[in-house]
């Protein structure tokens, strides 16, 4: 037996087939095609969650998406588990567990209940409030405390062992939603021979018709019907009809994001199926078909377990064959909730009463509650609720006063009228239109390619339902240039038409009541709190909403959004239009991580750039450091060697012998063209076209307001072409800079430019024996002093494979930058290291790339400078032309702020004491007693123990600090003050000598 | 996510394509040493942010990488044509080109919100 509230001939599962798993370690018995709601409900479980504020015992309220309250943790092992699943969409599997949230020790006895009754405490806006005073309590008590007693579940902590997968598609038509609509408007936009995708969230399409048994399409039954054209449309070779897959996000251009639950569902999937498909798809028309979401009545303790939507029970009833009650009574504004409560009489399920607040419901449906003997009591409000765990009984009061009866009941239905769900509507940038005359948002102006239909649409009765999507059908099929097919024509009929509804709190609700009336359940906010926020100045619904937290949970305010306008609307007396709906965003309904980054994870989320030496590298036992995306050397450490100890020695090596850098991940543009130098003139400060074919020059290029944006070498090959480098980090932005501005402000120019960062591997050779070691595998180039003289540049052959090879140097020693083929890099490194190995050379990694620049003052852009420093600041001023009358940056060099006295410069800091070595970004001021706050003239920007200088070295930007040369500074440390001196940049080889040997 | 037409590649290509490049048809002075403060602020800082009708530079970066410019509208972010860089800025026939008064200004809209 799958449950004691399942009723033999009810519902459309197979009795036969059953599947069983666990909730909080106990045994459930369901059915194949139950959801969790719907097999809790039939083994009369209704007490599934806590709430999110005062931990209110909590029930299933819906049988969908919408659904507040029964948020469960859902677990196939432990590694896959997934937390905040709503009950009501969760399908069953046999040997699935199921755990309830938000509750300490158990469920039915919950701690944290403690909350409801400090609930005062908690009223609407209490974290702005309540918990700011006194600062620190906010982070050692009250923030821990809230998290821990407030949550939302659990995330996992094992890494999630499932795959995800991701598609593009196209088509002519997509519809959101199978209902009624959605696949009317299908079926006729298929017929016309459109390309056309059907998306529908539920396991099976049909939508309302899942409850809705009164209604008949071409004489079938409406879930019959909806099943068969279903069928039909897959059978198509233009359709793809896709269930379980949630039409989650309406983004520009009619692209639309879906997510398919492929394997949630199966108890044994196969491993090579993905748990979720995300379809990203690009629509030339859309057509939403979304429905409406029942809203709940506002009244006094409205959010008991058994207290739940109309229409929920009828889907509980009709499509799981699960009576949600014995002894039910309903509470309604509209007449839908009738068909609820006639369905359940007739399954046998005893009526208490049905409350209406209408004095004047509709009369077919009186007609019928008064034939089926049901008990209806117009003009009434139920005022209050009573019951622990499960509710137990309403108090019915005539509307306007008079003594309350309580009625003796197991579940309550209710209903308040129906919400358009006009979401991907919004999320389209739709502007929605409020109908005076039925209350609702329904869609307005529309911002694309779209179209609503059936109910999201407003439109009211089956048979306008039909007829308005099937004409939206064609007509997008044909917008999209598809002629073929036949006008359809449908006809469909039903029991009842659906009049009344309400927005707001209900009877013993309104003004001046403090009952808790829950407008949102998840997020626990109750009439009186949106009042309380009018009260307190929120008078925009955007500040009502972020005050009160309404409609700000999981479920996005689907049942709560029009409750509490129509409460704000009526405290600030302003029509409803005037106060505003909050502006839907997606996702409609949770997506998850996976679905999003598919395989965009662990080693595939980020790639990882390698020079064409890694591997010799990591032989050599190199330790890697990231730089962007590239693995760099960062230093070679021998046996027993920490890294301090492994950088001294490369750093002495380099100086006293020689030693090999991987300088590969430099970037490197190929500027080729008659008017190159021309062009280089305009997008670095110096002089290009007195740079003679075979000589290089270090390049400063500046922003239009006269920053610096990078810095390199430039060789020049031949009149018509540059070797250009760039930073390792700048590669692609200088590489676009000089792209915009040779396209669209210099197109007169004739210049090509290409990258060629990966196209040449770029081994330094630097130090003393540099020539040694190169000299006999060079060859077609004189590399003697005097004919290879510092900064110049050479196309040749070594050991048999052409060369771009340049003498230049970022060491301050005699060196070379050998630039072959990408391919041949790692054989040419082996072949130089050969000769260099015994002639007591090294490798080294940047760590002593970087030391061995620092002792020399050579910047590194984006470390020395930040965006806001000019190539004065620099001690660069040598490097702007004073002749050229255009170059970029030349203006903004002017501006006031720039030539203005005590601009930050780059200078030398040498600490007091030579063993302290001062942190990066540390602040230096002037006044080591200065109270608070003091004033900072500037920061660290490179620190490094120097072991050839046998001393801390340091850079740093100082306000004034070219004018400061010899003053003693300090830094400021959380443990002790750093006396300073200011220097000169250069701390090694100061004439510069060494860089000729 | 956008789809762009490339005035270049004559077709429409999503947005993951495309780098937007700012403003358009903002010439960069001849003299550029020679101008004013004022005219190199006018030049480099002061941008319209207009609601409506904007034309915008995009670069197909991840396609022919050339750079164009579009006529696009910020609010509903439909493009109503694109066209190749260096050609005049077009009249959108029915658009008229927002201006000041339609700025989204925390002045304007606080202003009429009290
Ligand atoms: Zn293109």
């Amino acid at each position: 037996m799958s449950g004691a509230n399942r009723i033999a001939g009810q519902g459309r599962l197979t009795p036969a087939k059953t599947a069983r798993f666990t909730f909080d370690g106990k045994t459930i018995d369901a059915l194949v095609g139950d959801t969790v709601a719907s097999a809790l409900l039939a083994n009369g479980v209704h007490l599934v969650g806590r709430s999110f504020k005062y931990h209110r015992p909590r029930g299933i309220l819906s049988a969908g998406p919408e659904e507040p309250n029964a948020l469960i943790d859902v677990s196939r092992d432990a590694a896959r588990r997934q937390p905040n699943v709503r009950a009501p969409v969760q399908e069953v599997f046999d040997g699935m567990k199921v755990e309830s949230q938000n509750r300490f020790p158990s469920l039915a006895f919950d701690i944290g209940g403690i909350n409801n009754l400090l609930s005062p405490f908690f009223a609407a806006g209490f974290y702005y409030k309540t918990f700011m005073w006194p600062k620190a309590a906010w982070e050692k008590v009250y923030e821990p405390f809230i998290r821990k007693a407030a949550g939302l579940g659990v995330s996992p902590t094992e890494e999630d062992p499932d795959h995800y997968a991701n598609r593009y598609a196209h088509c002519d038509v997509l519809v959101a939603g199978a209902g009624v609509a959605g696949l009317s408007a299908a079926l006729a936009a298929a017929e016309a021979g459109a390309r056309v995708i059907l998306v529908d969230e539920q396991p099976e399409v049909g939508g309302a018709l899942h409850f809705d048994t009164s209604v008949k399409i071409d004489g079938q039954s409406g879930y019959d019907w909806a099943q068969a054209t279903a069928a039909k449309l897959k059978a198509m070779e233009n359709v793809t009809v896709l269930t379980r897959t949630t039409a989650f996000g309406y983004y520009n251009h009619n692209f639309v994001g879906l997510v398919e639950r492929v394997t949630d569902h199966l108890p044994k999937p196969d491993k090579k199926l993905p748990r979720e498909r995300l379809w990203q798809v690009r629509a030339k028309r859309v057509i939403l078909a979304t429905g409406s979401i029942e809203r709940h009545m506002v009244f006094a303790n409205n959010d008991r377990p058994g207290i739940m939507l109309a229409s929920a029970a009828r889907t509980y009833l009709n499509h799981f064959g699960v009576a949600v009650g014995r002894k039910v009574g309903v509470y309604t504004a509209n007449d839908s909730a009738y068909e609820a409560a006639f369905d359940l009489k007739r399954a046998g399920v005893t009526i208490a009463a049905i409350v209406d607040n209408r004095d004047k419901p509709g009369d077919a449906v009186l007609t019928e509650a008064r034939r089926l003997g049901i008990e209806v009591l117009t003009g009434h409000s139920v005022i209050d609720t009573k019951g622990k765990l499960r509710v137990s009984s309403m108090s019915v009061a005539r509307n306007g006063g008079g003594s309350a009866r309580s009625i003796a009941i197991d579940a309550l239905l209710m209903s308040a009228g129906w919400t358009p769900s006009v979401h991907l509507f919004s999320q389209s940038r739709g502007k929605v239109a409020y109908d005076a005359a039925t209350g609702r948002f329904l869609p307005g102006t529309y911002a694309q390619d779209c179209l609503s239909v059936g109910s999201c649409n407003g439109t009211d009765g089956l048979q306008a339902t039909i007829e308005e999507s099937l004409a939206a059908g064609e007509l997008m099929a044909r917008a999209t240039g598809n002629e073929g097919g036949n006008k359809l024509e449908l006809s469909g009929e039903n029991a009842f038409e659906w009049t009344g509804g309400m927005a707001g709190a209900a009877e013993g609700a309104g003004i001046d009541t403090t009952v808790k009336a829950f407008v949102d359940f998840q997020n626990d906010v109750c009439a009186k709190d949106i009042r309380l926020a009018v009260r307190e100045g929120m008078h925009s619904i955007e500040h009502i909403k972020r005050f009160t937290t309404n409609g700000m949970a999981t479920d996005q305010g689907k049942l709560s959004n029009i409750h509490g306008l129509a409460i704000a609307s009526e405290v600030l007396n302003r029509e409803i239009p005037k106060i505003g709906l909050t502006t839907f965003r997606a996702p409609y309904t949770p997506v998850t991580f996976g679905a999003l980054i598919s395989h965009s994870r662990g080693d595939l989320f980020d790639p990882a750039r390698k020079t064409p030496m890694h591997a010799w590298e990591e032989a050599h036992g190199a330790v890697f450091e990231d730089v962007g995306n590239w693995k760099r050397a960062w230093y070679y450490p021998r046996s027993g060697e920490t890294m301090h100890d492994a950088v001294n020695r490369e750093c002495r090596t380099v100086r006293n012998a020689a030693g090999l850098f991987d300088a590969s991940t430099l970037g490197k543009i190929e500027v080729v063209g008659p008017d190159a130098a021309e062009f280089l003139n305009l997008m670095y400060t110096n002089a290009w076209d007195t740079l003679k074919p075979g000589r290089c020059r270090y390049g400063i290029m500046l922003r239009e307001d006269g920053f610096v944006y990078d810095d390199g070498v430039v060789g020049r090959l031949a009149e018509d072409r540059f070797h250009v480098t760039t930073t390792t980090g700048g590669a692609p932005r200088v590489m676009n800079h000089m792209e915009d501005y040779l396209q669209t402000e210099f197109p007169h120019l004739k210049v090509w430019l290409t990258s060629t960062t990966e196209q040449w591997a770029v081994i330094a050779v630097q130090g003393p024996k540099a020539r040694e070691i190169l000299e006999p595998l060079v060859e077609g180039i004189d590399i003697s002093n005097e004919a290879f003289p510092h900064m110049s540049v050479r196309e040749g052959k070594i050991c048999g494979v052409p060369t771009r090879l340049f003498r230049m140097s970022f060491t301050g020693e005699a060196g070379y930058e050998v630039n072959v083929p990408a391919d041949y890099g790692q054989a040419i490194w082996e072949a130089i290291w050969a000769r260099a190995e015994p002639l007591g050379a090294c490798a080294y990694g940047t760590e002593t790339m970087h030391v061995l620049r620092a002792e020399k003052g050579y910047i590194i852009v984006g470390q020395d400078t930040d965006g806001t420093v000019t190539p004065y600041d620099a001690s660069l001023g040598w490097a702007v032309s004073k002749k050229k009358t255009d170059f970029v940056g030349i203006r903004g060099l002017k501006r006031p702020d720039l030539v203005k006295e005590g601009r930050k410069q780059l200078v030398g800091l040498l600490t007091k004491d030579p063993n302290v070595v001062l942190e990066e970004g540390a602040q230096i001021v002037a006044d080591p007693n200065e109270p608070k706050p003091m004033k900072m003239l500037g920061h660290v920007t490179s620190s490094y123990w120097s072991e050839n200088c046998g001393r801390s070295i340091a850079m740093a930007l100082v306000a004034g600090g070219q004018a400061r040369l010899g003053q003693t500074l300090y830094v400021p440390m959380p443990d002790r003050t750093i006396a300073v001196e200011v220097s000169e940049m250069v701390f090694v080889d100061k004439e510069g000598g060494r860089l000729n040997g | 996510m956008l789809l762009i037409y490339c005035p270049y590649c004559e077709e429409e290509r999503s947005e993951l394509e495309f780098r937007h490049g700012g403003d358009a048809h903002i010439a960069r002075p001849t003299n550029m040493a020679d101008i004013s403060d004022e005219e190199f602020q006018e030049f480099f800082f002061l941008r319209d942010n207009p609601k409506g009708l904007i034309f915008e530079r995009w670069r197909h970066i991840h396609g022919c990488g050339r750079f164009f410019n579009a006529a696009r509208d910020t609010v509903s972010d439909k493009f109503y044509m694109s066209y190749k860089a260096g050609e005049p800025k077009p009249d959108i026939p029915g658009v008229t080109t927002a201006t000041e008064k339609t700025v989204e200004t925390y002045e304007a809209t606080e202003g009429t919100a009290k």
